[in-house]
């Protein structure tokens, strides 16, 4: 089956879209971007592959009456199983990466207490993993680094002291061996890990097992053929393809926007490390765009410093800015200066959420000079980035488009995120179309 | 803002090419050395500014014309800026004054050395056009404090109705008669003689056909010229110290001879890796380079096949390309269409339509704004230019922010970024046109 995959490089995360040759949508896939963009790139492929074969699972499964009105279900089942495969692989990674730092002059005398300790913690890893996957688990970020790294540290801090060991000489170990675990390729063979999954998620079901697998099977063996693939983003340059197969991100956002919502004629997108407005006609083409330029201020990055200043995670900022009862007014929107300005609020004694409430104002003050200097709001505006996710941001975005432009419609897509990377796929598929 | 002498010129090969290049560096280097010696020399020097400057009259009382904005360049593009305006802010300038300005003034606090490396003299005299740029004003406020030495102001009404009146005509030329040229002689020590002016003048006529010519070479399909990072070369003598000499005179036959022979082998611009091959995108460019990566600049534009047809920077030291020509038999008023002309002095709307006019006659595929972050002047009213110039065209125009001379405001990755982003929006735009034709 022929694919087209777009793949959006960006600061703070890589995403790809894979689309087929009648522009659906199969899967979509994202990872952190690590610093290191052939990886990224090519996780983010994967993780999107991955996800075209759910989908052609779910085609395929569409028709087994056993599961009438049961597909989510079992699809769920499975992609946690399959989930906890393709964790359990990487643990095993980590272990073995792990152990093969722990040698040398500077463990010295530990080196036996070191094994003992690496082996300890990684079978209490592997142990406890299932409850990850459970279902209704929630997990804080699905990017292994991160769920590995909050467990493995929680669990070999007993375990050090109990052999006597230095947590920190672990912690070497440990974050030298994430980075090379990370930074390695993502191994081939999925078909394997997708039929112990479903071996898996079938053993502990009451279905009938063939009627079951025989269509997992048969989509299985669809070969998902790369055709095009195109990147965008600021880590465009580092995709090991030729110049033909890279867009800007401008004509990306762009295009995914106008195929998200094809009314779409202003599009604003908050990313990691820019802002942009862009103008688009009725064909989803490109006609202005502005963007922010020698600083931050105003970007998602803006955001990410406040949360480090607050000690608190990215997702939380939102929330608690929804609870405000006042919006302080924020003037600085340097992304330095917030952390002066925030400090300098709290000795005053001001509440962290109306605190929040305006920085929140602030970043989108930001983003609506952007959007004016693009040439203003046409109906209808659609919200892309990263910060489309945080609901103080949406807020306060609808309140001033109503108040500088009235009503909008403004188009907020759940998968906002992966707008670059869906442009990037439609522009893939239009190349050899 | 001016050009800079291609003493950086990059290979061996192309400056045994272009002899034009080797003419003008030669050209730069002796004026340099000429300034740099006149306390041995005894020669009088003055200082003035690019728009609006009087080469031709400062040369009628063997004056030697030391411009502060191509030392600024020169700096700048040596990378020595940089400590330059840090000097001029350790010195009280703020983050938001104009670039050139802190590098002159760092520059006089550092020894004031000449990139020739020998230290400038003071200037005797001072002399302003004012043509537009009322930071210029201020910046010889802060000069004459340095010196002491006399200032002449020559008042230079701006265009703001877009004409030239008889009126302003002779506004500019009373003041030449009664202040301008008796504080020249008085301070040269030379009398006036209005024949040797216009012996000059007529070498500059001369010089400013040939120049004419050249740019308006970009004309053609493939352009053989790019008419902003060349162009700052090209304009180099004209627009310096040396409009009116029998070496501006040569050096742009001799660099019309060297594009007619690049029209004749098809050939297109040179850029300081070989010569352009392909052009795919033909753009009209508002507002001066950045100096401090100039190269780099310059590189985002020929690796994607874009050469730049027409430009405004290349205007500052006079517009010729609607007919101006310096005249010999009205030496005085020529000298003041000169000054009302320059494109600093001219209105908004005037700039405008010279920008839809280049859009036009040069089959510009779109219209680039690189606004100064340092230039309050010119920044002003340019997003609304670039509207303007799209819904008259019907042609994309973009928006990208650098700096002069001061290496904090090059932001690589961004421009790049945008520079590429715009590229494909003129290739996107043309497909749907193609498409719906």
């Amino acid at each position: 089956m022929k694919c087209f995959i777009g793949i959006d490089l960006g600061s703070t995360t890589t995403k790809a879209v894979v689309m087929d040759e009648n522009a659906q949508v199969l899967g979509r896939g994202i990872t952190n971007s690590r610093s290191n963009y052939d990886t990224a790139a090519a996780v983010s492929k994967q993780e999107a592959l991955i996800d075209a074969r759910f989908t052609l699972f779910r085609r395929g499964l569409s028709g087994v009456p056993a599961l009438a009105g049961k597909v989510d279900g079992f699809l769920g089942d499975l992609e946690r199983s399959f989930r906890h495969v393709q964790f359990l692989e990487q643990v095993d990674d980590l272990e073995a990466t792990c152990t093969k730092n722990s040698k040398g002059l500077r463990f010295a005398g530990s080196e036996a207490a070191l094994a003992r300790t690496v082996a300890e913690v990684f079978r209490q890893l592997r142990e406890e993993s299932g409850a990850l996957f459970a279902p209704g688990a929630r997990r804080k970020s699905d990017f292994f680094r991160d769920i590995a790294g909050a467990r493995f540290v929680t669990l070999a801090e007993p375990v050090c002291k109990a052999e006597g060991l230095s947590f920190e000489l672990l912690l070497n170990v440990y974050d030298k061996s994430i980075i090379e675990v990370e930074n390695r390729p993502p191994s081939g063979a999925m078909e394997g890990k997708f039929l112990r999954a479903l071996d898996r998620t079938l053993a502990g079901a009451s279905l009938p097992k063939d009627d079951v697998a025989r269509p997992v099977k048969a989509a299985l063996e669809i070969p998902l053929e790369e055709t095009y693939v195109v990147g965008t983003g600021y880590g465009r340059v580092r995709l090991p393809f030729p110049k033909e197969h890279i867009r800007s991100e401008i004509l990306c956002h762009g295009l995914g926007a106008h195929i998200m919502y094809a009314d779409t004629r202003t599009v604003l997108d908050i990313g990691g490390q820019d802002t942009k407005a862009i103008q688009v006609d009725k064909d989803g083409i490109v006609e202005n765009f502005q963007m922010n330029d020698r600083c931050a201020a105003g970007t998602g990055r803006y955001l990410g410093y406040v949360a480090d200043e607050m000690k608190m995670g990215l997702h939380e900022l939102g929330p608690m800015a929804m609870k405000a009862t006042k919006t302080l007014r924020i003037n600085s929107t340097c992304t330095v200066f917030a952390g002066a300005e925030l400090r300098d609020r709290l000795a005053l004694g001001d509440k962290r959420e109306d605190i929040l409430a305006g920085l929140h104002r602030a970043i989108i003050l930001r983003a609506m000079s952007i959007i004016s200097r693009s040439g203003g709001i046409r109906d209808q505006f659609t919200f892309t980035g990263g910060v489309a996710k945080n609901e103080a941001a949406v807020k306060e975005l609808r309140k001033l488009i109503k108040e500088n432009y009235g009503d909008v419609t403004i188009n907020i897509n759940p998968d906002s995120i992966y707008t670059g990377a869906l442009g990037g796929a439609a522009f893939a598929l239009r190349a050899v179309a | 803002m001016t050009p800079k002498t291609p003493a950086a010129a990059p290979s061996p090969r192309e400056v045994v090419k272009e002899l034009s290049m080797v003419k003008q560096k030669e050209m730069i280097a002796a004026n340099y050395d000429a300034i740099t010696s006149a306390p041995e020399t005894g020669r009088k020097v003055a200082s003035t500014f690019v728009p609006g400057n009087l080469n031709e009259l400062l040369m009628c009382f063997d004056l030697l014309n030391n411009l502060p904005e191509i030392n600024a360049i020169q700096n700048g593009m040596k990378k020595v800026s940089g400590d330059y305006i840090n000097e001029a802010e350790k010195r009280g300038h703020s983050e938001d004054v104009c670039t050139y300005v802190k590098a002159d003034l760092g520059m006089m606090a550092k020894g004031n050395i000449a990139p020739n490396g020998k230290p400038l003299p003071r200037p005797d005299v001072l002399l302003l056009s004012y043509t537009g740029c009322f930071t210029f004003m201020k910046w010889f406020e802060l000069v004459r404090d340095e010196y002491k030495c006399p200032t002449i102001m020559l008042q230079v009404p701006y265009q703001a109705d877009g004409k030239i009146t008889a009126n302003m005509r002779s506004y500019i030329v009373k003041q030449l008669k009664d202040d301008v040229i008796p504080t020249l002689e008085k301070v040269s020590g030379v009398k006036f003689d209005i024949d040797r002016l216009r012996e000059y003048l007529r070498e500059s006529a001369k010089a400013e056909d040939d120049f004419v010519w050249v740019m308006q070479s970009a004309k053609k399909k493939p352009s053989p010229i790019d008419a902003y990072f060349g162009g700052v070369y090209y304009i180099g003598p004209i627009f310096t110290a040396f409009r009116g000499t029998r070496d501006a005179t040569e050096y742009y036959r001799l660099l019309r001879g060297e594009i007619e022979e690049r029209i004749a082998k098809g050939l297109g611009p040179v850029t300081p890796e070989g010569d352009m091959k392909s052009q795919k995108y033909r753009l009209v460019v508002e507002g001066p380079p950045n100096w401090t990566s100039f190269r780099e600049f310059w590189k985002m534009f020929y690796d994607e096949g874009a050469v730049v047809v027409a430009s405004s920077y290349t205007k500052v030291g006079g517009t010729y390309d609607f007919g101006f020509r310096h005249d010999p038999d009205h030496p005085l008023e020529t000298l003041a269409d000169y000054c009302l002309g320059v494109y600093t002095n001219r209105s908004l709307p005037m700039r405008v339509d010279l920008l839809e006019n280049y859009m036009r006659e040069y089959d510009a595929d779109g219209l680039l704004i690189n606004s100064i972050k340092s230039c309050n002047s010119f920044s002003a009213g340019q997003l609304m230019i670039m509207r303007e110039i799209e819904k008259r065209t019907g042609k994309p125009g973009a928006f990208i922010e650098t700096d002069l001379v001061d290496p904090r405001y090059f932001s690589a990755a961004n421009v790049k970024n945008r520079l590429e982003s715009y590229f494909q929006m003129i290739d996107q735009k043309r497909k749907s046109v193609a498409s719906a034709a």
